[in-house]
């Protein structure tokens, strides 16, 4: 009997002794001088594996259109590694830990795919002068570069996403005057993801003078039965939907059993997704969410990754999945950051960049219209301009609707109440200066918050 | 031949009574503490601290907690997370709102907050036992997750609903290089371990492993099942607490809620039951068991397949492959990875000359 454990054992040693010199020789003879590294992570299991594959997948589609069609960004290729965390928090730590001393210059940027993780990385990426990006999510008072040097919650915070869904709502209501008794239901996961924005809503609410009552939805939110004869009693004019992965489309046949109209209910972008809106049939058309992205395949460079990724077999998704919403992000998330590199080749030189040159690029990163259009990416990615001062560079949305078979885009950019929202970024990011004893850069107001 | 005692004579009380009563014994605890200390922090690479030995020894710890419970006392909790998350709310409180006390202070008082805690939802122990008090510690679980999410003041009146702790400075060192905050949690780790040692092996703890076997014949005998439970109940709250206040401040650095839900309850059992109940070893060891295997099966996958184009392969079969040694190991040694320890030393006396 011992004897056979003994066996085992040795077997089990001698496999992975076997593994681990088999990699020793497979380790690849390129240059690390001409290559960028990334690290990508991902949850290719769990329940919200459908924003877990589509964004890394839409990421590392445009980085394999860009090494295949360009060779590189300027002749340096993108080389990345995968790190699956099943959205658990202390996965996503280890892999930041894994990731962030590979390639030649150490990781160029972290990209931690979920606001757990955003958070637990938060200080340890400023101790490496790692830029920490967060495109479309993360912690909204890092929007303050004074104080958040390293972190960068881009294109629109969920502070300024509820103020341009306020702006939607107002102008569905025929004006910002309407909304004085209006109703509005915040139903939000209860997560620190989907309590984020009760600050904003009340802030909102005492200064146009609607009502706002904020209805958390327990995790994981499979059973919102309760919750929905509460939304009847209170008769609401508009439910704001702030989920995520399957608790987002609990609502919608909720909403269809108690007979409130689905176009009153808007979704975060989170649960925006076909994954979130096919589950629940005919229940959800009519559903609108904001949204940072074009969605479809109608736009160039979606085309291009059609012809030069998924034509050489090379994509990292079905190609059914290309222009969904997930994909669409991830390549928005690829065009924001390879730009970023191209700014930073400029300053530093071509070549690998480290986590401190991507500081700076990030910070002085602007993509205009024109430049938008040279990438065949309009109507795709909103304007970008960033600064010092201003670590989202951007604060716009546009709105989409479901029709029972895809989302059709409802309106151009929406722009967010960038007053309001600064004054509650500016107030949260002093206390967390004061708290960690960081002193704030001084920094002049840019762009959209310039005083003139 | 190696292992033996024979010829080890003691002649007082004290060389009886010490922790390592064999000198083999003692030797491999020094050599254990040499590795700990000087060979871990000089040869381990920043990665091996962050990502295993900081977590491992945190996660020791709280798994050490419901061993003294579980193993000893042989009460059942499902509320070991969110004794956590008290000890770590605990801890961040009193760092930010009197920021002159001295941090380990803070987390001894932090820890104390949550044996309170402990103690008050042990009050039921007495009347019900098994699966129904499991059940009314999973109740715990949810009322502190509850009453620490619903109340803005726990996380410092936070918009973001997330605690951000505090750097650690005591006495004027700033404990912020990796290798600082390892020594940080390990100082932790082993004066808590030799206290918990000395414990279950004084009055207390045979007091507790007495009411485990059989609480109507220790009740006879003359101890009180209520007093002994509560005990237990408040021992191993403290060291949740002291161990959620560890994960907070020193692994994540800013957390909320959510890093200590029901799971991590579950995992703290599952490192318990897989490590051996009824031994403070086999706390550590199953924690290395529950929290490192997928990491090192994820890093075995990858560096075999390559970092790209196979995460999804990876990922699945980082759960198989885990649950499947889960399997083999219950079935070879139901009693934990402990037990496969004493296994090893009794046959160590025989050998070379087994019977």
């Amino acid at each position: 009997m011992s004897a056979r454990k003994l066996g085992l054992a040795l077997l089990a040693a001698g496999i992975m002794a076997g593994t681990l010199s088999g990699t020793a020789l497979a380790a690849d003879k390129s240059d690390p001088n001409k290559e960028q590294f990334v690290p990508v992570l991902v949850y290719r299991t769990g329940p919200f594996a459908a924003g877990g594959t589509g964004m890394p997948g839409g990421l590392l589609d445009y980085f394999a259109l860009l090494n295949q069609r360009d060779g590189g960004i300027n002749g340096i290729k993108l080389v990345w590694e995968e790190c699956d965390t099943g959205y658990k928090t202390d996965r996503g730590v280890e892999c930041y830990e894994r990731l962030k001393a590979k390639g030649a210059k150490g990781a160029p940027f972290f990209l931690p795919m979920s606001t757990g993780v955003a958070y637990a990385v938060m200080e340890r990426a400023h101790k490496d002068k790692i830029p920490n990006v967060q495109i479309g999510y993360g912690r909204t008072d890092s929007s303050d570069g004074r104080v958040f040097k390293y972190s960068f919650p881009m294109l629109t915070n969920y502070w300024s996403q509820s103020s341009a869904k306020l702006t939607y709502i107002a102008g569905r209501m025929g004006g910002h005057d309407k909304l004085k008794g209006a109703k509005i239901v915040n139903l939000h996961l209860k997560h620190p993801y989907g309590e984020e924005t009760r600050p904003v809503w009340d802030k909102m609410a005492a200064k146009y003078g609607f009502q706002v009552t904020h209805i958390p939805v327990p995790w994981p939110g499979i059973d919102q039965k309760s919750l929905w004869l509460q939304i009847r009693k209170i008769k609401p004019d508009f439910v704001i939907n702030r989920n995520w992965g399957v608790s987002c489309t609990v609502p919608l046949r909720e909403a269809a059993r108690i007979g409130f109209p689905r176009d009153r209910i808007i979704g975060v972008w989170w649960c925006g997704a076909e994954e979130d809106a096919i589950p629940a049939g005919k229940a959800a058309v009519g559903y609108i969410t904001a949204e940072f992205v074009k969605i479809g395949q109608d736009v160039p460079v979606i085309q291009e990754i059609f012809e030069h990724v998924y034509g050489n077999m090379k994509g990292n998704l079905s190609a059914a999945r290309v222009g969904s919403v997930f994909h669409n992000r991830g390549v928005v998330w690829g065009i924001v950051m390879t730009e970023a590199i191209r700014l930073a080749h400029t300053k530093f030189g071509v070549g690998p960049m480290s986590g401190e040159q991507m500081q700076w690029a990030l910070e002085n990163l602007k993509i205009d219209a024109a430049r938008i259009d040279e990438l065949g990416a309009t109507g795709l990615v909103p304007e970008v301009s960033m600064s010092c001062f201003d670590h989202e560079g951007g604060g716009r949305v546009r709105f989409k609707q479901w029709d029972g078979k895809k989302w059709n885009m409802i309106t151009d950019w929406v722009n967010s109440d960038e007053s309001l929202v600064r004054e509650m970024i500016e107030a949260s990011a002093a206390k967390y200066a004061k708290e960690k004893g960081i002193a704030p850069r001084d920094c002049p107001p840019t762009g959209r918050f310039a005083k003139n | 031949m190696i292992y033996r005692e024979a010829g080890q004579i003691k002649t007082t009380y004290r060389a009886d009574m010490a922790i390592f009563p064999i000198t083999q014994d003692r030797i491999g605890f020094m050599i254990i503490m040499a590795v700990a200390i000087v060979a871990i922090p000089t040869l381990a690479s920043t990665y091996v601290l962050e990502a295993f030995m900081i977590p491992f020894l945190i996660w020791g710890l709280a798994a050490m907690s419901l061993n003294i419970m579980l193993g000893y006392a042989g009460q059942l909790s499902l509320g070991h997370g969110g004794f956590m998350a008290v000890g770590a709310y605990a801890a961040y409180n009193f760092a930010t709102r009197i920021p002159d006390l001295n941090l380990i202070v803070c987390f001894l008082l932090a820890g104390l907050v949550t044996a309170a805690v402990g103690v008050f939802f042990g009050l039921p122990s007495l009347r019900i036992k098994g699966f129904y008090l499991a059940v009314a510690t999973l109740a715990a679980q949810f009322i502190i997750e509850f009453v620490i999410s619903s109340f803005p003041w726990f996380a410092g009146d936070n918009m973001m609903g997330a605690v951000d702790t505090p750097a650690i400075v005591l006495f004027g060192w700033q404990v912020d290089e990796t290798v600082e905050r390892y020594y940080f949690v390990l100082g932790f780790v082993v004066v808590l371990t030799l206290l918990c040692k000395n414990m279950v092996r004084s009055s207390i703890g045979r007091s507790w492993m007495a009411i485990r076997d059989m609480d109507v014949a220790a009740e006879v005998i003359g101890i009180r099942p209520l007093q002994t439970k509560l005990i237990a109940f408040g021992v191993s709250s403290f060291l949740a607490g002291i161990a959620g206040a560890l994960y907070a401040f020193v692994y994540l650095k800013a957390c909320d809620i959510t890093s200590f839900d029901l799971f991590q309850s579950f995992n703290i059992l599952f490192m318990v039951i897989l490590g051996g109940l009824g031994s403070l070893m086999g706390s550590y060891l199953g924690a290395a068991f529950v929290m490192m295997l997928p990491i090192v099966l994820n890093l075995l996958t990858t560096t075999f397949l390559g970092g790209t184009g196979h995460s999804d392969f990876i990922a699945n079969a980082e759960h198989m492959v885990y649950g499947g040694l889960i399997m083999f190991f219950l079935i070879v040694e139901p009693y934990g990875l402990a037990r496969m320890w004493t296994t090893t030393k009794e046959k160590l006396r025989l050998w070379p000359f087994p019977h």
